[in-house]
């Protein structure tokens, strides 16, 4: 890439990412922007259409409260995350996911998206937030509404294919982005008067199960590579839960979700020895405070639970699915042909609920003549993941709505617009957005929408473009294009480009990052354990690794990104090792463990631990904030609500 | 994928990161690629084939041992690029509100929650 054009885009709200959140925000800023005569700039590295976590397609909606049937509360569901997340999240954050949510549910059925209904019109529930989709054009749906709404408007513009780096700051307020093309000889300046991170997770921070062929093959997908974690960090913002990874359970090794099964199919899973870890040890739970028993079981008990057996050589775990279709097909055991029938219809809701969302478990399945209404398969806990919508909570502290705050909470939750960090001007949404787990596709598409109507009122109160200093922009530019040049000088030293004394390629840096990661900061390897010394010799490998950082080189603008994506990456390994240190106990066994500190404490760490790395210094601030809530509470000491885990 | 001009053929260009998404396979016009499992744990032999129209994708899995299933599915309900971003939903909300464009009509609510008005203990 020599000399680059460097291209500088004016916008009022610029909105990074293009996955559910994103399509959120574009919708919703382009009403509010054409009201208020503003304009909108979306940026995403890929193509709107197929981009962001549910590129593939998704079997069923995770996040659906059913407010106006009276299903459930807002309450009852701010209580379940509460309870999933071992007490630790934000309620009024999660509240207000929870009281949009079912409105964005509402809008993708309006744009195309088959829901699931049954006879009476109502939508048929996998669990009981949970509704089952025919879900293999979601995002092809999401994305049009989105893009019909930003270009449609007249309001909007999209840049696809255009990878940002980081922020560009005019003192303590975010001024917008710095990014490239992946595809042109180009670098973007984007200056903004509010900026809206919604770039997803982090996967391959943690040595994947599969390193071979199959290292493509993560749970999330491997192009959410930090982004967001590194956005925020960089511009300064406070960040919150970034210890509360999450290790999915999931068929082993090609990843097929096993949510149908548990919720819909009502499947067991069971060891070695045919015993169901689920009962044989229940007596455990009672080791994990309150959270020990709440229905439904948290799931990183749930996990936790299943890990005992394989530690105890108790492994495979299968999940029965033969025995689950088996008994849902037996009311009809009278009739041959109904039963016949019933189990076709069972056989292809099973086979469409990879296909829609992980088509390398329908691979898998065939490639090893797996029926799976004749014979069982094996589960395995997955390598962790930073992926703030679903079962972890890592993010930005972000403050929280106005009119969902108590007495109590106001003063440190909420200090201003909603869903903006702790940097004026930067708001997040999605994976970026930190303790306010459990909203999955739609909740990240409403968040995206409260985020975006928020910071299009930031802009229309500060009506000015924040001001960029040229010195600034072109050392930032140089920095960003460094990699190329290292490659330049320095390849003819040796015979094989990947291999030279003065470079590191992006591959081999992420296999470093990997590494440390998983052996020290509690990776497979390590059977999700670690420790206080651990952890210290994490940090000091990864302080070797950010030197050498600087000799990061890339042949070609793809290279390139591939080198920023693991930048990105070590930054959320960094926040994750620190907080993790910091955070004096185990509260989620089957994500990590403490071995030094291997129980729960909730008189000292009932409390979120949050981190800040300073820009101007480089140096890392460790702080906890109180855990409120904005729901009266029982006054017994457990938080638990017995709910049914399911209801149809 | 990348689109190679001297020989006009797409390509991926870095399998190692593959999610086997298969947007590449549904999207292309000659149905010209195909996916073979990751070679580290997947079995030989087997096929995964997509043929994605405008409201439905027909599914042909091949086993290893020559087992063949067709699925069929609906992938939307409504004309490509025909989704209207309000959905129908009327929006009268202002700025400074807490409804979102189109609710509360999108919520099939009279109004959106909030503690002031419902009252924490019986939200």
């Amino acid at each position: 890439m020599p000399n680059p054009e460097v291209v500088v885009v004016e916008t009022d709200l610029l909105i990074l990412g293009g996955g559910m959140a994103a399509c959120g925000a574009a919708v919703e800023a382009a009403h509010w922007a054409k009201q208020n005569g503003l304009r909108v700039t979306l940026v995403d590295k890929a193509a709107m259409d197929r981009s962001g976590a549910v590129a593939m397609g998704l079997s069923a909606i995770n996040q659906y409260v059913g407010l106006k049937d009276g299903a459930n509360s807002v309450k009852d569901y701010v209580d379940y995350v509460r309870n999933d997340l071992m007490g630790v999240t934000r309620e009024d954050l999660v509240a207000n996911i929870a009281r949009h949510v079912d409105s964005s549910v509402h809008l993708f059925e309006k744009w195309g998206l088959p829901i699931w209904k049954d006879a009476n019109g109502k939508y048929v529930h996998e669990g009981r937030w949970q509704l089952m989709i025919n879900g293999e054009s979601y995002k092809v749906v999401v994305a049009e509404a989105a893009k019909n709404a930003l270009l449609g408007s007249g309001v909007g513009q999209i840049f696809e294919r255009v990878f940002i780096v980081g922020p560009l700051m005019d003192g303590d307020r975010c001024a917008g982005a710095v990014g490239f093309s992946v595809r042109e000889n180009k670098v973007y300046i984007f200056r903004a008067k509010a900026t809206l991170a919604t770039m997803g997770g982090a996967v391959h921070v943690f040595k994947p199960r599969s390193s071979g062929e199959g290292m493509g093959r993560a749970w999330y997908p491997p192009w959410n590579s930090g982004s967001s974690a590194y956005f925020t960090l960089k511009a300064g913002a406070e960040m919150t839960c970034q210890e509360v990874r999450f290790i999915p359970v999931r068929f082993k090794d090609a990843y097929g979700p096993v949510g149908a099964w548990f919720l819909l199919f009502k499947s067991r899973a069971t060891n070695a020895m045919g015993g169901n870890y689920m009962e044989e040890r229940r007596p455990e739970l009672e080791k994990w405070g309150p959270y020990g028993r709440v229905k439904p079981v948290p799931a990183n008990l749930r996990n936790y639970l299943g890990m005992l057996d394989v530690l105890d050589g108790k492994g495979p775990i299968s999940m029965r699915t033969e025995e689950a279709l088996t008994k849902i097909a037996e009311q009809y055991k009278d009739d041959p042909k109904a039963y016949q029938k019933k189990i076709k219809e069972l056989e292809s809701e099973a086979w469409e609920d990879f296909l829609d969302m992980t088509i390398s478990q329908a691979i898998l399945w065939a490639a090893s003549d797996v029926q799976p209404e004749q014979k069982s398969s094996e589960i395995a806990a997955a390598e962790p993941y930073f992926i703030g919508s679903h079962s972890g909570a890592s993010g930005a502290w972000l403050s929280g709505p106005e009119d969902l705050q108590t007495a109590e909470t106001k003063s440190e939750y909420s200090w201003g617009y909603t869903n903006m960090s702790t940097v004026k001007g930067l708001f997040c949404a999605g994976d970026a957005s930190g303790a306010s787990s459990h909203k999955f596709s739609s909740g990240s598409h409403a968040e995206g929408r409260i985020a975006a109507k928020s910071a299009i009122k930031f802009v229309v109160d500060n009506n000015n473009l924040p001001a960029i200093q040229q010195e600034e922009v072109d050392k930032i530019v140089a920095e960003v294009l460094k990699p190329l040049e290292t490659f330049e000088q320095n390849r003819k030293l040796t015979t094989d480009e990947d291999v030279n004394p003065n470079y590191i390629k992006p591959r081999s840096f992420m296999f470093r990052l990997q590494k440390i990661m998983d052996e020290y900061a509690g990776g497979v390897t390590a059977q999700f354990s670690t420790n206080k010394a651990q952890l210290e010799r994490a940090l000091e490998l990864l302080a070797f690794l950010k030197e050498d950082s600087e000799k990061l080189a890339a042949a070609n603008t793809h290279e390139l990104m591939r080198c920023w994506e693991n930048v990105h990456r070590m930054w959320q390994a960094e926040a994750h090792v620190r907080t993790m240190l910091f955070r004096g106990e185990t509260r989620w066994p089957g994500y990590y463990m403490r071995s030094d500190t291997p129980q729960l404490d909730e008189e000292k760490w009932h409390v979120f631990a949050n981190c800040r790395c300073d820009p101007q210094t480089g140096k890392w601030e460790m702080l906890t904030r109180p855990i409120f809530h904005i729901f009266e509470q029982p006054k017994a000491e457990a938080p638990a609500t017995q709910q049914p885990a399911v209801t149809r | 994928m990348l689109l190679d001009k001297d020989t006009q053929k797409a390509y991926n260009r870095d399998p190692s990161m593959c999610w086997e998404c298969y947007n590449c396979v549904k999207i292309c016009p000659t149905q010209a690629i195909q996916v073979r499992g990751y070679a580290d744990f997947v079995p030989l032999g087997a096929s995964v084939t997509p043929l994605r129209s405008t409201d439905a994708i027909m599914w042909t899995v091949k086993f290893r041992n020559g087992t063949l299933k067709r699925f069929k599915f609906p992938i939307r309900t409504t004309p490509e690029g025909s989704a209207v971003p309000d959905g129908g939903f009327k929006s009268d909300g202002d700025l400074s509100s807490s409804e979102l464009f189109t609710e509360p009509a999108s919520l099939g609510l009279p109004e959106v929650f909030s503690l002031s008005t419902r009252g924490g203990a019986h939200a």
